[in-house]
């Protein structure tokens, strides 16, 4: 069957129509660089997606310091990494690329910060 | 035992507080009650801010006499209560013969009811006055000016509060009963004892007044709004200018110079049955831009930063649907009660004048003695950004608040949102801040200051996010933390 | 008078344009720099959008916004360049006299160079006079951006979106993610205004609704916001009667534009362009007022930071050539669209000098060719696939190909 897909790896926003049976492409037109290509791959057999989000700090300068995922998880996992997300307190100091939770949900993504936030 | 008062007002308008603040003169023990979270939250703080020379309206009423008297001290009044005042003059534009007569008609009204220095002028001396007046000649009135009427409210509140008034928020007036020579008052928040009432209630005094054993009133709700447009347009506007009324008398929407340099477009007038119905309308929305045009050439949509309503309590003849005079009284059927009903424009202008006639008809049955601890001076909040260089630096070295600027479009800073916050009255909602200070009023809307504004509320009032209101009671900003 | 400190360059702003362009005019050999930054920390409104999607121009990788600003932080303290912040600029004058308050004081700099990168704010309710009454739980995007992400403050459980911005875009998944119901995003024009791939990831991944050529035409609510109606419009965008629906919502996110911050530009006689609403400039970033640069979006309202640190980049080059030889070449041709291109930046080149062209077409178009003429030579054209209005289109225009001083036409066809 055909399908059309925008990509989202970058602002360009390709829109790529991919011809496939099974999960299994047949063709694709549309894609403006080769990672399109591999992100309708990843639509059609298991969605990713990366999330970011934020973590209360206790004695930070700042209330909350942002976080992202290492590495994209199921789309269908979303909410509920939120929710572990949401549970964390995190000592300040934290230093940005810190590793603030390993492995969420067992997946294989750890919640990274994106900021520094000093102690108080 | 509650509280017994010597004198209650209801409504922290402008009125009530300029009631609250002539009573304060004398020893009486004193107090007002508002049903909204501060002062001037209706008609008083929803208007054009215009002192009024007073010359449309009928010689001899109520609103002549107070416009003028009010008109003619406001120089002595703006310099006790320290508050910001321009008399920058009115004119009154006409472009035919129909124009002139109307413009002759009320030169001579207002030549009856004392207002001074009217004269018609031709084109050229309008022109060179208000260069961007359209019009062939016009009447002008040089003792017209503008007042920011939130600020005005406010000091007349503060000073009140200073000569030892107490100001009760968020009490909304249920009923009123009279026993044993006294009024016991029901509020949201408990009962009130007092011996005298003075009714200020605005839109709702002619509920107060059926509360007082008092009937018959009418009101009719005259909803105007406004535009409000950027101060770059305010530099090509020097002075109030209005179109000749028409034979049914009344201003058409016009322009106006704010006190603080903004313009306001308006206002239209729609009748309403509903005195709390604030909407922005699609209609007058258009209508206004349409009408707005024709007296203010530079008016654009890129200026629009905001747009208002307000109500106005006018009171009618139910048959005729006249609009009638003020009225402030002393009836038999209420003893000890004052009742001020029809307070609409010139209302601003009137409202220590028919202050003084609320005391006055309380002297009649009582004496008053002075208080001597009277002070009718009050200091509002210094304004950095009109400061001198040298002046700024001082304000700097002695409170570092000074130099941090908190409203970028108003140059407003940190000291003063923190002298806003702890003024005698207190200050419950951001709009409180607003209206006092003017951060959040600028061209962003509070884009830029309103996250700062709540910051510093949070700190000065040890409030929880969840208890800051943004203007009216119950409308809470926020529904808690995002992690707790 | 207040001791004047004189500077090579003084940057307005320590957002992503201002850092760039100091890093970028410390490695052209411009030593005194200071950047006034108004807030507490540098970084802008990156800290703010913690959202990914940064980084892949500039840097090559995807960052969130406040990792892309920590990297401009690093290099301009490892080059120990110098900065102020929670300092105010209150004015600047055509001497190019910058006048700054701190809790410190007051603070007068000269500049050989002012760079204007103050940025860019949001378009209000007021500005579209949206009917209804003035309730609390009006947001525009950015300042609930604000409150949830740096503030920790929760705006709302049930939010309607107007606007198609990629702030709302934004806006919409991240309420989504923190539990608030998202119940649509509305669009006056019949297009969207943010970018394809947010409508994917922000809206379609969540199943939020999009809906074009829809406006809200009312909003109920004394205190606290209680619904709105929304209805269709037609071509010319006015509602169509007997279309309205009621959506009930205590939160209502407005994402309808942003404007250029030039309030500080217009004090010192910069002039502005009606249609960007930032400077006029010529191919050197410098605007009419001799020594005054502008990049980012005071410029021009950018769909990506990445092109605001390069265009600060760019501009920087220009900016030190002038603080080392006093003066720029004069740019004696003037750019002129046709009525399908929004704008162009520069708005004023000269022949022997590259740049880059930056525009924005007015509708969304397939197959389109925009082209470079000049007195009826055709200099250049470049093939699109598709044009949006969402999408600025930046082309690279080499130097020597103008014969004349005529006009240069930018043309879509």
């Amino acid at each position: 069957m055909k399908k059309s897909y925008t990509c989202i790896v970058c602002p360009n926003g390709c829109e790529i129509v991919a011809d496939f049976t099974e999960k299994v492409i047949v063709s694709l037109t549309g894609a403006g660089c080769k990672r399109g290509g591999e992100y309708v791959r990843q639509e059609i057999t298991c969605p990713m997606r990366n999330i970011t989000s934020s973590v209360g700090v206790l004695d930070g300068k700042l209330p909350l310091v942002s976080v992202k995922l290492s590495k994209p998880i199921p789309k269908e996992k979303i909410f509920a990494v939120m929710q572990e997300v949401r549970a964390i307190k995190i000592q300040a100091p934290v230093k940005l690329g810190q590793v603030i939770l390993e492995k969420v949900l067992g997946l294989d993504s750890d919640v990274v910060a994106t900021k520094n936030v000093e102690k108080i | 035992m509650e509280n017994i008062y010597d004198v209650l007002i209801i409504g922290a308008g402008v009125v009530g507080s300029a009631v609250a603040r002539e009573f304060s003169r004398y020893e009486l023990h004193i107090a007002v009650l508002e049903k909204e979270l501060d002062v001037c939250m209706e008609t008083s703080g929803r208007n054009t801010g215009v002192l009024h020379g007073g010359f449309t309206y009928k010689l001899g009423s109520l609103k002549a006499q107070c416009c003028v008297e009010g008109n003619r001290e406001f120089d002595r009044v703006a310099q006790e209560l320290d508050v910001p005042f321009k008399r920058t003059g009115k004119v009154v534009v006409g472009f035919d013969e129909k124009d002139m007569q109307s413009l002759l008609k009320y030169k001579r009204n207002g030549e009856a009811n004392g207002v001074q220095g009217l004269e018609i002028i031709d084109k050229a001396r309008l022109q060179e006055m208000a260069p961007s007046a359209g019009g062939e000649f016009a009447m002008y009135s040089p003792a017209s000016g503008m007042l920011n009427p939130f600020v005005y409210t406010v000091a007349l509140a503060e000073n009140a509060a200073q000569n030892g008034v107490h100001f009760y928020f968020d009490h909304e007036v249920t009923g009123i009963r009279r026993h044993e020579g006294l009024y016991s008052i029901q509020t949201n928040q408990g009962r009130f004892c007092t011996r005298w009432v003075v009714n200020c209630a605005g839109l709702n005094s002619v509920q107060v007044s059926e509360m007082l054993g008092i009937g018959g009133y009418t009101l009719g709700g005259f909803k105007g709004e406004y535009f409000v447009l950027d101060k770059k347009a305010g530099k090509e506007l020097n002075m109030l200018i209005y179109p000749a009324p028409g034979p049914n008398g009344g201003f058409a929407t016009h322009a106006t110079p704010t006190v603080d340099g903004n313009v306001l477009i308006g206002p239209d007038s729609r009748l309403v049955d509903d005195f709390e119905d604030y909407r922005a309308t699609p209609e007058s929305l258009k209508q206004l831009v349409l009408d707005g045009k024709k007296m203010f050439k530079y008016m654009k949509r890129e200026y629009f930063i905001r747009n208002f309503s307000g109500i106005r309590p006018k009171l009618i003849n139910k048959d005729t649907k006249e609009i009638l005079d003020f009225v402030v009284e002393a009836r038999k059927e209420a003893p000890n009660s004052i009742n001020l009903v029809g307070i609409e424009s010139p209302g601003l202008t009137s409202a220590l004048p028919l202050a003084r006639r609320a005391v006055a008809l309380m002297r009649e049955q009582e004496k008053l003695l002075p208080n001597r601890s009277f002070n009718p001076r009050r200091r509002g909040i210094l304004c950095f950004a009109e400061q001198s260089e040298e002046k700024k630096k001082a304000l700097i070295k002695e409170n570092p608040d000074y130099g941090e600027i908190v409203c970028r479009c108003e140059t407003v800073t940190r000291a003063e949102i923190v002298q806003a916050i702890r003024n005698p009255l207190g200050v419950r909602s951001l709009i409180g801040i607003k209206n006092r200070t003017r951060a959040m009023m600028g061209r962003c809307q509070g884009g830029y200051c309103e996250t700062r504004l709540v910051e510093i509320m949070e700190e000065e009032l040890q409030e929880s996010e969840k208890e800051i209101v943004y203007g009216r009671k119950g409308g809470k900003m926020f529904t808690g933390k995002v992690r707790a | 008078m207040t001791a004047v400190i004189k500077k090579d360059a003084v940057i307005i702003g320590g957002g992503s344009a201002g850092l760039a362009a100091a890093a970028a005019l410390k490695k052209h050999g411009i030593e005194d720099i200071v950047i006034l930054e108004r807030e507490k920390q540098l970084g802008g409104i990156l800290r703010q959008c913690i959202h990914e999607g940064f980084g892949l121009s500039r840097f090559h990788e995807v960052l969130s916004g406040p990792e892309y600003a920590q990297r401009f932080i690093d290099i301009v303290r490892k080059f120990q360049i110098a900065y102020v912040t929670g300092t105010t600029v209150l004015d600047i004058t055509p001497q190019k006299l910058v006048t700054a308050v701190s809790r410190e004081g007051l603070l007068t700099y000269e500049a050989k160079a002012v760079i204007l990168a103050m940025g860019c704010r949001e378009r209000t309710r007021g500005a579209i006079s949206i009917p209804g009454t003035r309730p609390a739980g009006i947001y525009n995007a950015g300042v609930a951006q604000s409150y949830i992400n740096l503030h920790n403050t929760m705006i709302g459980k049930e939010a309607v979106i107007l606007g198609s911005g990629d702030i709302g875009m934004i806006m919409a998944r991240r309420l989504t993610l923190e539990g608030v119901k998202v119940k649509a995003v509305f669009e006056v024009q019949p297009y969207p205004s943010g970018l394809q791939r947010n409508i994917e990831q922000c809206l379609n991944d969540y199943d939020i609704p999009l809906y074009l050529s829809h406006t809200i035409t009312d909003i109920k609510g004394r205190a606290r916001l209680e619904g709105v109606t929304v209805s269709r419009v037609d071509a010319h965008m006015q509602p169509i009667a007997g279309t309205e629906k009621e959506y009930e919502c205590d939160t209502l996110i407005l994402s309808v534009g942003l404007i250029p911050e030039n309030e500080l530009s217009l004090s010192c006689g910069v002039a502005l362009d009606p249609r960007t609403k930032g400077a006029v400039v010529d191919a050197y970033y410098q605007t009419n007022v001799k020594g005054i640069f502008a990049a980012g979006n005071v410029l021009q309202v950018h769909d990506l930071v990445d092109f605001v640190s390069l265009e600060a980049e760019r501009m920087a080059g220009y900016a030190a050539e002038y603080i080392h030889k006093g003066c720029l070449p004069v740019c004696d041709i003037p750019l002129i669209t046709d009525g399908n291109i929004g704008y162009t930046v520069p708005q004023r080149v000269r022949s022997d000098e590259a740049f880059k062209l930056s525009l924005r077409v007015k509708q969304p178009c397939h197959d389109c060719e925009i082209v470079l003429k000049q007195a009826q030579r055709v200099l250049q054209s470049v093939k699109l696939k598709k044009a949006i209005p969402a999408e600025m289109i930046q082309i690279d225009v080499p130097a020597g190909n103008m014969e004349s001083t005529d006009a240069l036409e930018v043309l879509l066809q």
